[in-house]
């Protein structure tokens, strides 16, 4: 069953120079259970995207068009009242990429959970929240004792498994992990992904996994959602996005992470910056980086295409994929577009 | 503490118990600080002593319409402070007369402990009103920005703008001399430091990720405010409760000497305002010095407590292994 489904969101911010199209036109779905990997650069608007469905944004965000359906109800229609009330932490929480900021330095671990589940869950008494609190830490591996240690006493390990148990308190049907292991090292990471995945299964929590790591995204996520300038460039089940990516953006993404088994390769990067994003006018947002776009991508904005099940791309190319696979692999084809001036004249250079 | 002042809720009882477990808490922490904590003992010993003499000094009797009581009969001070005890007048200090007797001869000794009581009164409400006053203006002020925060900040510029002797003056001529209004003269520009520097700390608080935390979990605005933002910036409001406390009193002090101290009631800045006055201040030093060591005193020890608060209420600062 479907349990989010956000159709055409337009999430802008005003600025002075304009609307910054942090999200646009972004159309994605979410079944109960699964997980949803948000993978792009910083200011690829993923975070944007996450956060839009708890309104956890600045005041100069506006939902300029486009609807979130959370369950049967639109969350952009919400006051800020019924949000707090009905949605916020209840049925959708978060898991913030730095756990030690993320809890109030003044008040225990315990307390903060306590205090969570007592403000939304009616005549719970405060040694029952105590207790569910001591259960969740016990269940995440930590000792139930340090409940009522304060924040800084934690390590950034133990800090991240005690946000995941705030994140879990209310049992939410919806967790969104915004980055949950990037301050920690590798190690840690894989443990902190485990019990995540875990404790995902057993509450039975749908996740939207947000991160620039392609390799966490690939062994946690059911579908994989590639941000690219504000919008979705491609999104399809894990494997496929892994395997078979037909944007090239995705392909560039790819050879930017390291290989194991090929460690004296130096990486491939993708050339360029991110786009400007106030507008950002017509056109693939990817052209200027592509190393395959003809004109065709600097005029016209690339319409969202399906090809088999599931598997969205917004890219004129993406037929084409097969092709443009192999020569992705190739770390000349990237390094062209780094020295060519990106002008709409000097499209595809295959 | 003010850590739960808006947790309003149905069921009450069972708040209140943990509100005053908190409360229990609190002081037990702040006990466990103050064992190592040198300055803090200091400070509330001699504001113990100034307690107790602020108290036993003279009898406390009340008045109910005609109904007299006495709630308090004890005199440390051996005279009236007003009674003229030595005829000769200028006399310095002596077996009957510790610290001698003023140009009128009256006790000197018996002035200073009375004063205290003054002293107390305008120094701790007018600190207290001032600071709830500034605090929560800088919190609102900061959280909500905007319009608020341009209106709040604008008047405490102005606020700013003000001198406080020449404004107090006016003030008390205009409304005329009494503790209230003393009191209300200093309130009226004391608040406006603290909201200031509350303003920018809380500025820099609702930025950091356990406010975004908090919203998401759903707090409202004023719990985020005061339940997750305040505590925070307690450490600066009890700080500035202390520098405010010991500026009241040298506002007060300030007030008395120049003459507009509530009349009828002995303060140490009277006391000094009296030495001038008399124009004993080059000989009589066992009249001036007293009342201004009194006032160094309260003031050092006040912001000796100030400093130790600040441990309490700051989680970081105490458990530092």
């Amino acid at each position: 069953m479907t349990l989010l489904t956000i159709d055409g969101l337009q999430m802008y911010y005003r600025s002075e120079a304009g609307y910054v199209r942090a999200a646009d036109d972004i159309t994605l779905e979410l079944e109960r259970g699964q997980t949803l990997g948000l993978v792009g650069e910083s200011g690829s608007g993923k975070t944007t995207i996450a956060r839009s469905i708890i309104r956890l944004l600045p005041d100069n965000a506006e939902v300029v068009d486009g609807s979130i359906d959370f369950d049967g109800t639109d969350i952009t229609e919400l006051t800020d009242r019924e949000l707090r009330n009905q949605i916020r932490w209840q049925e959708v929480s978060m898991i913030p990429q730095n756990a030690m900021n993320g809890f109030d330095p003044v008040y225990t671990v315990g307390q903060q959970i306590v205090q969570v589940i007592r403000h939304h869950e009616d005549g719970v008494s405060k040694a029952d929240a105590k207790d569910r609190a001591k259960t969740l830490f016990d269940e995440l591996g930590i000792d139930p004792d340090r409940v009522d240690d304060y924040p800084h006493q934690f390590s950034g390990g133990m800090a991240q498994r005690a946000m995941i148990a705030l994140a879990l308190c209310l049992e939410p049907r919806l967790i969104l992990a915004d980055e949950p292991t990037t301050a920690l090292d590798v190690v840690i990471q894989d443990r902190i992904l485990d019990t995540i995945k875990e404790m995902q299964a057993e509450y039975d929590s749908a996740m939207i996994l947000i991160t620039h790591d392609i390799s966490v995204v690939s062994e946690t996520s059911d579908r994989i959602a590639v941000c690219y300038g504000g919008r979705i460039v491609e999104q399809a089940d894990a494997a496929t996005i892994i395997k078979n990516p037909r944007h090239p953006y995705t392909l560039g993404l790819r050879n930017a992470f390291p290989d194991i088994g090929d460690s004296d390769e130096e990486l491939i990067s993708i050339p360029g910056t991110p786009p400007e994003l106030v507008d950002p006018g017509e056109g693939c947002r990817f052209a200027p980086r592509c190393p395959f776009a003809e004109e065709e991508c600097w005029d016209v904005t690339p319409e969202p295409e399906e090809y088999d099940d599931g598997h969205i791309v917004e890219c004129h190319r993406a037929d084409e994929a097969d092709e443009l696979r192999s020569l992705a692999e190739k770390r000349e084809t990237w390094m062209d577009t780094d020295e060519a001036t990106p002008t709409p004249a000097q499209g595809g250079d295959d | 503490m003010s850590l739960e002042t808006s947790t309003a809720d149905d069921d009450s009882l069972d708040r209140r118990k943990l509100r005053w477990q908190r409360r229990l808490e609190a002081v037990r922490n702040w006990a466990s600080v103050l064992k190592e904590d040198r300055m803090g003992q200091t400070g509330i010993a001699i504001l113990a002593v100034f307690f107790f003499v602020g108290v036993f000094a003279r009898p406390i009797e009340l008045s109910v319409g005609p109904v007299w009581a006495t709630v308090q009969p004890f005199s440390l001070a051996p005279y009236e402070p007003g009674a003229r005890v030595a005829g000769t007048g200028l006399q310095g200090p002596s077996w009957d007369h510790p610290l001698g007797t003023t140009a009128l001869g009256r006790d000197v000794l018996s002035q200073l402990l009375v004063a205290t009581r003054v002293t107390l009164i305008v120094g701790i409400i007018a600190a207290f009103m001032a600071v709830f006053i500034g605090a929560n203006v800088g919190i609102i002020s900061a959280y909500y920005g905007g319009w608020v925060d341009d209106i709040l900040m604008r008047i405490t510029d102005v606020v700013y703008g003000v001198p406080f002797l020449p404004f107090a003056i006016a003030l008390v001529f205009i409304i005329g001399a009494s503790l209230v209004n003393v009191i209300f003269a200093i309130v009226l520009i004391l608040w406006r430091g603290t909201a200031r520097v509350v303003r920018s700390q809380v500025l820099s608080h609702k930025q950091r990720p356990y406010v975004e935390s908090a919203r998401a979990i759903g707090a409202s605005d004023v719990r985020i405010m005061y339940v997750q933002i305040m505590p925070n910036v307690l450490p600066l409001i009890s700080l500035y409760a202390a520098f405010a406390v010991a500026w009241a009193v040298i506002a007060e002090a300030s007030l008395s000497f120049l003459g507009l101290g509530p009349p009828g009631m002995i303060s140490w800045g009277e006391m000094i305002y009296d030495v001038r006055s008399a124009g004993a201040l080059r000989e009589a030093w066992w009249w001036v010095f007293p009342p201004g060591i009194a006032i160094m005193l309260f003031v050092m020890s006040v912001f000796f407590i100030g400093r130790s608060l600040e441990k309490v209420v700051n989680p970081e600062l105490r458990h530092t292994k």
